[in-house]
């Protein structure tokens, strides 16, 4: 299927080089695009397809006090860069505050710009997010990002193929996030290095579109390329009638395409990977990358019995980071914070399954707990299903949309040894803020243990 | 891009696997609207303490990253390359790369020179034991050594010959641009487009 959706848009081919794709959709934000279009200015060019470039401001972005000046001036510059940036040169931009603003792999889906067969990049490594539509979507840097500027193509090596394939019913109470991580946890951070990895099975096809994207977005986390899943009935049922979707003239034409896209039967991938998904738990990743995890049945693990020396040393330096020591059961692992949002679990099924838990409950005393929607236009529907006053009946902060303390680069962050369980992508050191400690989390998990104060299933309430 | 076609100098040893580009950069320096000047915010969080290998005068001066497996894993994030660049170094020695990095690397004109496990392993245990090993990578050759060690790297043809010559890909694509312009023509009407 990536094979498929390579060949379709190969410009220029010849032995020995990369070949020389067409880009058709460029998602661009604040953060790593400033040197991109100075690099334009530069050289006197200009942005061939404005018309396939789509804008927003994320990265920085506040999640309260919208009407006021950015506390940060070095933020506000940045935000101010891209305005000026995009009228320049004619980008759409969906700036702070307009309905359609929110993170940048959030509104492309949502505004049915995401179709599957696409080619689409946007210089933040999550934008393998949309490859749960069957689009061929990669993270790419900023010397890539004026390249695709002036060009609307990148020469790229074609990768190898990767097969994941799930299998079965999902247990009660196990999520696509825990999918994931139990598949990070077993390939590891560089498993899927220089693959695309394509996502099969039962288990995949069952999935909605918001679990799909959790999938495919933590593709990066193992280290591929990117992710994909091959569009189905509930991709076609998702794309219908939103704004950028084909038109009911033109759907007959783009469906039986989508459906073409598919991986042919017998097709041989590079490497495969079978998940048998009824054997799953919860996950809650215990260490400083999401390899680093285990279900939340278990106990922080001894870097001891690691055979690896270098995986056992960073095990240990994990360790000392989180303040942690093996053995403990993570249930026992008492939480400062919670965070749902990122482009990881942001979406309306995301904080569905969160204020499902948290319905009739409140948070643990002294617990810090945040839902921030993916997007402006998520918060509007989740406010109109009445989410917002189950978060915040229960002592969740309801805030406006953006990357937020996925990265904190705006004022969300974590202060230092802060305990978080979080539904973003990265426990990196100091992610989330620095000396921050970060566990990764499904929604219903995050929630759970923002009543129980520790590490929890929704079961265990 | 300017031409790398050599590069011959100290290194330091980084002794960590899945060093990820949060590490190289943390996000807090990523605000800046500029291309230059993040040398400073390299690894600025391990920099706090002083025993970390960049705070040793010792390893002073290097031009050469020696580290382990799976460098640069992670944000897409380029100023991670950036970063290094503006310290000094001029190319990172590891086992394996993330695809990103390695490929922001290729594009600014860092060389990722990616070994054997066992000859990262001899060089970073050459460069701890003895900071003065000189460490030479020679792009045309494809080749890393110092301290008795030896060995050839991966890099694709084009790649290379963007190195030695340092040529702008930028222009290279727009060398299509006929082809460019008829790929467009075919594709499909019905495909999102921005007002």
């Amino acid at each position: 299927m990536a094979n498929k959706v390579w060949d379709s848009h190969v410009v220029h081919h010849a032995e020995g080089q990369p070949d020389l794709l067409y880009i058709d959709l460029h998602l661009i934000h604040e953060v790593t695009t400033p040197q991109a279009f100075d690099g334009l200015r530069l050289a006197g060019r200009g942005v061939r397809r404005p018309d396939l470039t789509v804008a927003t401001m994320d990265h920085n972005t506040p999640t309260i006090g919208l009407d006021l000046p950015l506390a940060d001036p070095i933020s506000a510059k940045q935000i101010a860069a891209l305005a000026t940036n995009c009228a320049e040169f004619g980008i759409t931009l969906y700036p702070m505050g307009h309905a359609n603003q929110g993170i940048v792999h959030v509104i492309g889906p949502e505004q049915g710009l995401t179709q599957p067969g696409m080619t689409i990049v946007c210089g933040d490594s999550h934008t393998s997010t949309h490859g749960a539509f069957g689009a061929l979507a990669f993270g790419i840097g900023s010397s890539e990002v004026e390249h695709v500027l002036a060009t609307q193509t990148l020469p790229q090596h074609r990768p190898a193929n990767m097969a994941v394939t799930i299998e079965g019913d999902l247990p009660a109470g196990v999520t696509a996030k825990d999918v994931i991580l139990a598949l990070i946890g077993r390939i590891g951070t560089g498993g899927g290095a220089g693959h695309v990895i394509e996502y099969r099975g039962s288990t995949v096809r069952s999935l909605s579109m918001e679990g799909r994207m959790t999938i495919c977005n933590m593709s990066i986390e193992a280290g591929a390329r990117a992710g994909l899943v091959a569009p189905d009935e509930t991709t076609f049922a998702w794309l219908a009638g939103r704004p950028h979707a084909p038109s009911d003239v033109d759907w007959g034409a783009a469906v039986e395409h989508w459906r073409s896209l598919a991986t042919d039967e017998g097709a041989v991938f590079d490497k495969e990977v079978v998940i048998d998904a009824t054997a799953l738990r919860p996950h809650v990743t215990w260490g400083t990358n999401p390899s680093q995890v285990v279900a939340i049945d278990g106990v922080v693990p001894d870097p001891d019995i690691l055979t690896d020396a270098g995986q056992a040393e960073s095990a240990r330096r994990a360790l000392t980071y989180m303040g942690l020591a093996a053995g403990t059961p993570v249930r026992e692992i008492r939480v400062d914070t919670v965070f749902i949002g990122s482009c990881t679990n942001s979406r309306l099924a995301d904080l569905r399954a969160a204020a499902a838990v948290v319905d009739g409950r409140h948070v643990a005393a002294g617990m810090r707990a945040m839902v921030v929607p993916g997007s402006m236009r998520v918060k509007a529907e989740a406010e109109a299903e009445g989410l917002d006053r189950i978060f915040t009946a229960a002592g969740f902060e309801w805030r406006a949309a953006g990357c937020s303390m996925c990265l904190g680069m705006n004022p969300d962050q974590l202060s230092p040894q802060e305990r978080c369980a979080s539904t973003s992508n990265r426990n990196f050191e100091g992610r989330q803020g620095p000396g921050g400690r970060t566990h990764l989390v499904s929604p219903a998990v995050a929630a759970a243990t923002a009543v129980a104060g520790h590490f929890a299933t929704p079961e265990d309430l | 891009m300017e031409p790398v076609r050599t590069v011959t100098g100290t290194a330091v040893p980084l002794r960590r696997s899945d060093v990820d580009t949060d590490q190289i950069i943390p996000a807090k320096w990523l605000k800046r609207v500029e291309r230059t000047g993040f040398g400073q915010g390299l690894f600025s969080e391990w920099r706090a303490d002083p025993e970390f290998v960049l705070n040793q005068p010792r390893f002073a001066g290097a031009a050469v990253l020696v580290t382990g497996p799976n460098f640069g894993t992670g944000s897409s994030r380029e100023h991670a390359v950036w970063a290094l660049l503006d310290y000094g170094f001029a190319a990172v020695v590891s086992p394996s790369f993330a695809d990103i990095f390695r490929t922001n690397c290729t594009k600014a004109g860092m060389v990722p020179v990616q070994v054997p496990a066992e000859v990262g392993d001899a060089l970073l245990a050459a460069v701890e034991a003895d900071p003065s090993v000189v460490i030479t990578i020679d792009v045309a050759a494809r080749t890393v050594g110092g301290a008795g060690v030896s060995a050839t790297f991966p890099l694709d043809d084009f790649t290379q010959w963007r190195f030695l010559e340092g040529l702008d890909d930028i222009g290279l694509s727009l060398r299509n641009e006929d082809e460019i312009v008829a790929y467009e023509a075919s594709r499909p009407a019905w495909m999102p487009t921005l007002p």
